[in-house]
C-alpha cells in the first residue's frame, strides 16, 4: 500500500529552484533512503512534507489525506515525525520532558484540568511518563530521564531525539543524517535500531544519508536527488551501476573512480562490522 | 607618586610575565579610579557623607568609596590569588592606590580649576572627604587609603573560605544594617525593645555597641551554620522528619510574611504593599516571559486596562459609570485584559523574538498614549485622572485594615494564586508545550504543538495577571492618572523576572524585593535610583546570568557541574543520591 505519495512537487526559492517536479511514492513498511550531493534538495524535500515549508506546486499525500497545506503541527497529527540534520532538542529541558513533548498529540488535559489537577489529569500524566519512560529504555537511555537534553553525549542525544519523535506514535519517521557524527560502531547500532523499528514497531522509515554504507545495508529502494531533480530510483544494486549516480556523485571525468559506491556497498553487505580503517567513500568525497 | 613604579612583592624571574601583570594592574587601576572619580563628582560620596552608617566610625559617603577600592583590590587580586596570597594583597595594594593617586590628582585639579562650574559636586566638602585620613590629613591620603584597602581585598580573598565566607557576611550585615537601622528603629520605640532599639540605632545608622554586636552576631551564625550545614543535614533526612522540620519553619515564614506590615508601621506596610503587587506583576510576566520564552515589553498595556475598568467601574467621582463595589469590578477588569491580550496577541505572536520584544513595546506605548489622549479624556479623564476609587475592604480609618495593609493581603493572596496556577501549570502539557516553544518555536511545531494558541494561551494569562495587579493598584492609590501608565512599569517587571531568574517563582519574589523594595526603601537617595538600577543589572548579567535565585533547571544549563556542586549543599546530596541510583 501506498503511505506517501508526492507529485510533481516544486520548491523555489526566489531564483533557486530548490525541488523540481519531484513526484516520489512509499510504500508502508519500507525502509527508503533518499541520497544526493550538498544542496541537492534533500531537506527541503523533508521539510515539505512535514509542512515547514509549502510546496509550490505538486501535491503530497499520506494515506490518501493531501497534506501539502497543512501547517507542521497538523502534520504531525497525521503521525509523520521527523528528526532533524542538526540535533535539535529543546536543550534546557530533561530527557523525560522532551519525550512528553512528543507525546503532545495524545495529551488531552486542557489548563484548566492542570491547575486543578483533576483525576483525569493526574491519571494521564502517571501514563505519559511510564510511556515516555518505556521509550527512553526502547532507545538505550534508562536512568538518563532526568539530565538536560543539553548535558547529553552526542550520540544520546540522537537516540533521544528519536525517542521524542517516536513518542508521537509516528506511521512514518523522517530521520535527516541519524548517523551523522557518529563512529562506526555507533552507525551500525544505529542501523540495527531503525531496523528494530520496522519490525517490532511497523514504521515506515524515510532517512536522508550521507554515509553509503548505511545507505546501502539498510535500503529497501533508494531515491536520487541532483539539483532538486529525481535522477535516479531503484534497490541499492540498481543504483550503484547507475551511470547519472555516478556522475552525480563523482563528476564526469571521474568514471575511474565508479568503484567507490560500489566498494563501499559491497563491504556492507559482506560484513556488518565496522572496519578499522575509514570507509573508502569518506575519502574520496572529501577530495571531490 | 607614580604607584605604578613600586616593585611587585615576591617579584621573581620571568620578566616578560610580570610586566604584563603590572600592565594588567594598572589597567585595573585607571579604570578603577575613573569609577571612584565618577561617584565623587556624579555626588555618591559627597551626597551620602551626612549619613552614618556606624556613628562616629564610617559614613555612607566613604562606605561607598572603601566599596569602590575593595572592588578594585578584589579584581586586581583575582587572578594573583592562584599564585601566591602575598601576589594577592600587593595586586590589590598597588591597584587601589593606582585608583587612590587619581584621586589625589582630582584633588591637585580641583586646587587649580574651578571644576565647580562643570560639576556641581566638586566642592570643599568633597575634598574635605578626600583630604580626611582620620589620623592626618592631605592630597596623599587617597593613595595611602586605597592602597590599604585593595591590599585588605587581596588579603581577605586569599584567606581560606571558612575564614572568608563568614567575614564577608559580616561586612555586608554591617552595611545592611547600617543602611537600615533608622527603619528597624522607629516602629521599635514603640514597644518594650525601646531601650535595645536606642542602643543598638541611632536615628540613622548604627552605634558602635550595635556595630559590634552586628558583625559578632553575624560572623558567629554564619560559623554556624558552616560548621553545621543544616540545609544538608535536613535534606538527608527521612521525609517523614524532614516534614517535621521543614513544615514549622515554613508555617513561621508565613506567620512573620503576615505579621510584617503589622509589626513595621504604615512606611514599610505602603513599601511592602507596592512590593507584593510587583511580584504578582512579575510572576504574571514569569508566566509569559519565563515558560514560553515570549519578551512582552509592553505589559503595562494590560496593566492600564485593569486599572482603568476598576477605576471606571467602582468610582464615585467625575467619570464613573456605575459605582460598583470593588470586587464586583475586579473580574471585569481581569477579563477585559484578557480580552486585550488576545486582540494584541493574534496578529502579532507569529512575530519571533526581539522583534515580538519591539512589537509589544509599540502596544504598550500605544494603550499608554491613549490613555492621556484628548480622544478619550471624555471617558478616561486624560490627566486629570479619575479620583475617589473605593478601598477593596471597606474599613473607618483607625482599623488596622485601613490603608495599604489590606493592600498588602489582598496583593500577597493574588500572588499566591498566580505562583500555584504557574507552578501546576509548569509540569501540565501546557507547560511543557510553552517551555518547548522557548526552547525551539520549530521543533515544538513539527511535534504538534498548535503555536498560536499555545503562545496566546501565554500572554492572555500573563495579561489577565497584570490586569488584576492593575486593578488592585487602584485600590491602593485610590485614584488613577494617564500619568500612572509609564513605560517604566513593563520594563521594572521584565527587570525582576530576568534578575531573579526566569521561570523560577522564589525568583521574582527576591526580585521585586530587591528592585522595586529596596529603591522604596531609600527615597533619600532617589536621585540615584537608576544609577543603581542600572549597575544591579549589569552586575546580575556579569556574574549570575541565571538570576538571583534560578529554578534548577537553568542553573544546571548556565553552570559547569563542579560549579553547580559548589552552588549549594542539597545539590550535592541529590547528585550524590543521583550517582548510588546509577551504580548497579
Amino acid at each position: 500500500m501506498i503511505l506517501l505519495k508526492a507529485a510533481q512537487v516544486t520548491k523555489r526559492f526566489g531564483g533557486l529552484t530548490a525541488v523540481s517536479e519531484l513526484d516520489f511514492e512509499l510504500e508502508e513498511g519500507s525502509i527508503v533512503s533518499v541520497i544526493g550531493p550538498n544542496g541537492a534538495g534533500k531537506t527541503t524535500f523533508f521539510n515539505c512534507l512535514t509542512g515547514f515549508f509549502h510546496v509550490d506546486e505538486g501535491t503530497i499525500t499520506f494515506d490518501g489525506a493531501p497534506i501539502h497545506a497543512l501547517r507542521p503541527d497538523q502534520v504531525a497529527h497525521f503521525g509523520i515525525s521527523r528528526t532533524y540534520q542538526n540535533i535539535r532538542l529543546f536543550p534546557s529541558m530533561t530527557a523525560i520532558e522532551n519525550i512528553l513533548v512528543g507525546q503532545h498529540n495524545y495529551l488531552n488535559s486542557t489548563w484548566l484540568g492542570a491547575i486543578f489537577r483533576t483525576r483525569a489529569q493526574r491519571r494521564e500524566e502517571e501514563a505519559a511518563h511510564v510511556e515516555a519512560l518505556r521509550l527512553l529504555d526502547f532507545v538505550g537511555l534508562k536512568n538518563r530521564g532526568d539530565s538536560l537534553a543539553v548535558k547529553l553525549p552526542y550520540g544520546d542525544q540522537r537516540r533521544l531525539e528519536v525517542a521524542r519523535a517516536l513518542a508521537n506514535k509516528p506511521r512514518l519517521l523522517l530521520l535527516d543524517e541519524p548517523t551523522a557524527g557518529m563512529n562506526p560502531s555507533e552507525t551500525l547500532q544505529m542501523t540495527d535500531f531503525f531496523r528494530k523499528l520496522r519490525g517490532d514497531l511497523g514504521i515506515t522509515v524515510l532517512l536522508i544519508e550521507h554515509e553509503m554504507r548505511v545507505v546501502m545495508d539498510i535500503s529497501e529502494k533508494i531515491t536520487v536527488l541532483d539539483y532538486g531533480r529525481k535522477i535516479a530510483e531503484g534497490t541499492p544494486r540498481e543504483i550503484q551501476r547507475d551511470p547519472q549516480v555516478i556522475e552525480a556523485y563523482l563528476g564526469r571525468d571521474s568514471a575511474t573512480d565508479a568503484g567507490v559506491i560500489e566498494a563501499a556497498a559491497d563491504a556492507a553487505s559482506a560484513d556488518s562490522k565496522p572496519s578499522p580503517e575509514p570507509p573508502a567513500g569518506d575519502g574520496s568525497r572529501s577530495e571531490a | 607618586m607614580s604607584a605604578a613604579t613600586l616593585p611587585p612583592p615576591g617579584m621573581t624571574g620571568a620578566p616578560a610575565a610580570d610586566a604584563w601583570h603590572l600592565l594588567r594592574l594598572v589597567q585595573i587601576g585607571v579604570a578603577g579610579g575613573a569609577v571612584a572619580i565618577y561617584t565623587c563628582l556624579v555626588g555618591i560620596v559627597p551626597v551620602f557623607a551626612v549619613r552614618p552608617l556606624i556613628i562616629g566610625v564610617v559614613e555612607l559617603g566613604q562606605a561607598a568609596l572603601l566599596m569602590v577600592f575593595a572592588a578594585i583590590g578584589y579584581v586586581a587580586a583575582r587572578d594573583r590569588v592562584k599564585v601566591s596570597r602575598s601576589r594577592a594583597v600587593g595586586g590589590g595594594a598597588i591597584a587601589g592606590a593606582i585608583a587612590g593617586a587619581m584621586l589625589t590628582g582630582l584633588l591637585a585639579f580641583g586646587a587649580i580649576l574651578d571644576l565647580r562650574a562643570m560639576f556641581l559636586n566638586a566642592s570643599p566638602v568633597l575634598y574635605d572627604l578626600l583630604n580626611n585620613g582620620l589620623v592626618v590629613t592631605g592630597a596623599y591620603v587617597p593613595i595611602v587609603i586605597g592602597g590599604i584597602t585593595g591590599g585588605i581585598a587581596g588579603a581577605i580573598l586569599g584567606l581560606s573560605p571558612s575564614v572568608r565566607g563568614p567575614l564577608v557576611i559580616g561586612l555586608t550585615s554591617l552595611v545592611f544594617f547600617g543602611l537600615f537601622a533608622g527603619l528597624l528603629r522607629t516602629p521599635m520605640l514603640v514597644t518594650p525593645l525601646a531601650g535595645l532599639a536606642r542602643f543598638l540605632f541611632g536615628p540613622e545608622g548604627l552605634t558602635v555597641a550595635g556595630g559590634t554586636i552586628v558583625f559578632i552576631l553575624s560572623v558567629a551564625t554564619s560559623v554556624i551554620v558552616r560548621t553545621t550545614k543544616p540545609r544538608r543535614r535536613v535534606a538527608a533526612l527521612p521525609p517523614a522528619q524532614r516534614r517535621l522540620v521543614v513544615g514549622p519553619l515554613m508555617l513561621l515564614v508565613l506567620a512573620m510574611v503576615l505579621l510584617f506590615p503589622l509589626a513595621l508601621g504604615p512606611f514599610f506596610a505602603q513599601v511592602i504593599a507596592i512590593v507584593a503587587l510587583f511580584v504578582l506583576l512579575g510572576l504574571g510576566l514569569n508566566i509569559t516571559l519565563g515558560l514560553a520564552g515570549l519578551l512582552d515589553l509592553g505589559f503595562v498595556a494590560f496593566y492600564a486596562v485593569g486599572a482603568y475598568t476598576v477605576a471606571l467601574l467602582t468610582s464615585t467621582a467625575e467619570y464613573g459609570i456605575a459605582g460598583w463595589s470593588f470586587w464586583q469590578a475586579v473580574p471585569f477588569g481581569v477579563v477585559l485584559a484578557m480580552l486585550v491580550a488576545l486582540f494584541l496577541g493574534l496578529p502579532i505572536l507569529r512575530i519571533r523574538g526581539d522583534y515580538l520584544a519591539i512589537a509589544t513595546l509599540g502596544f504598550g506605548e500605544i494603550i499608554r498614549i491613549l490613555a492621556g489622549s484628548d480622544l478619550l479624556k471624555p471617558w478616561l479623564g486624560g490627566p486629570r485622572g479619575i479620583l475617589n476609587i473605593p478601598k477593596p475592604i471597606d474599613v473607618p480609618p483607625t482599623d488596622w485594615l485601613a490603608g495599604p495593609v489590606q493592600i498588602y493581603y489582598i496583593a500577597l493572596a493574588c500572588a499566591a494564586v498566580v505562583g500555584f496556577v504557574a507552578w501546576r501549570l509548569r509540569g501540565s502539557r501546557l507547560g511543557r508545550s510553552w517551555m518547548a516553544v522557548r526552547e525551539d518555536e520549530d521543533v515544538a511545531e513539527g511535534m504538534g504543538v498548535n503555536l498560536v494558541q499555545t503562545k496566546l494561551l501565554a500572554y492572555m494569562l500573563g495579561g489577565a495577571f497584570a490586569g488584576l495587579a492593575g486593578a488592585i493598584s487602584v485600590g491602593l492609590v485610590g485614584s488613577i492618572f494617564a500619568s500612572s501608565i509609564q513605560l517604566q512599569l513593563s520594563i521594572n517587571v521584565a527587570a525582576i523576572v530576568i534578575v531573579g531568574g526566569m521561570g523560577s517563582i522564589p525568583g521574582v519574589v527576591l526580585g521585586a524585593l530587591v528592585l522595586i523594595g529596596l529603591p522604596e526603601l531609600f527615597r533619600e537617595f532617589s536621585d540615584y535610583r537608576l544609577l543603581f538600577y542600572g549597575i544591579a543589572l549589569m552586575a546580575i548579567m556579569i556574574l549570575r546570568p541565571e538570576g538571583l535565585l534560578p529554578s534548577r533547571v537553568s542553573r544546571r544549563e548556565l553552570h559547569t557541574s563542579d560549579e553547580i556542586l559548589a552552588l549549594s549543599d542539597d545539590q550535592l546530596i541529590t547528585d550524590a543520591e543521583r550517582r548510588e541510583a546509577t551504580a548497579p
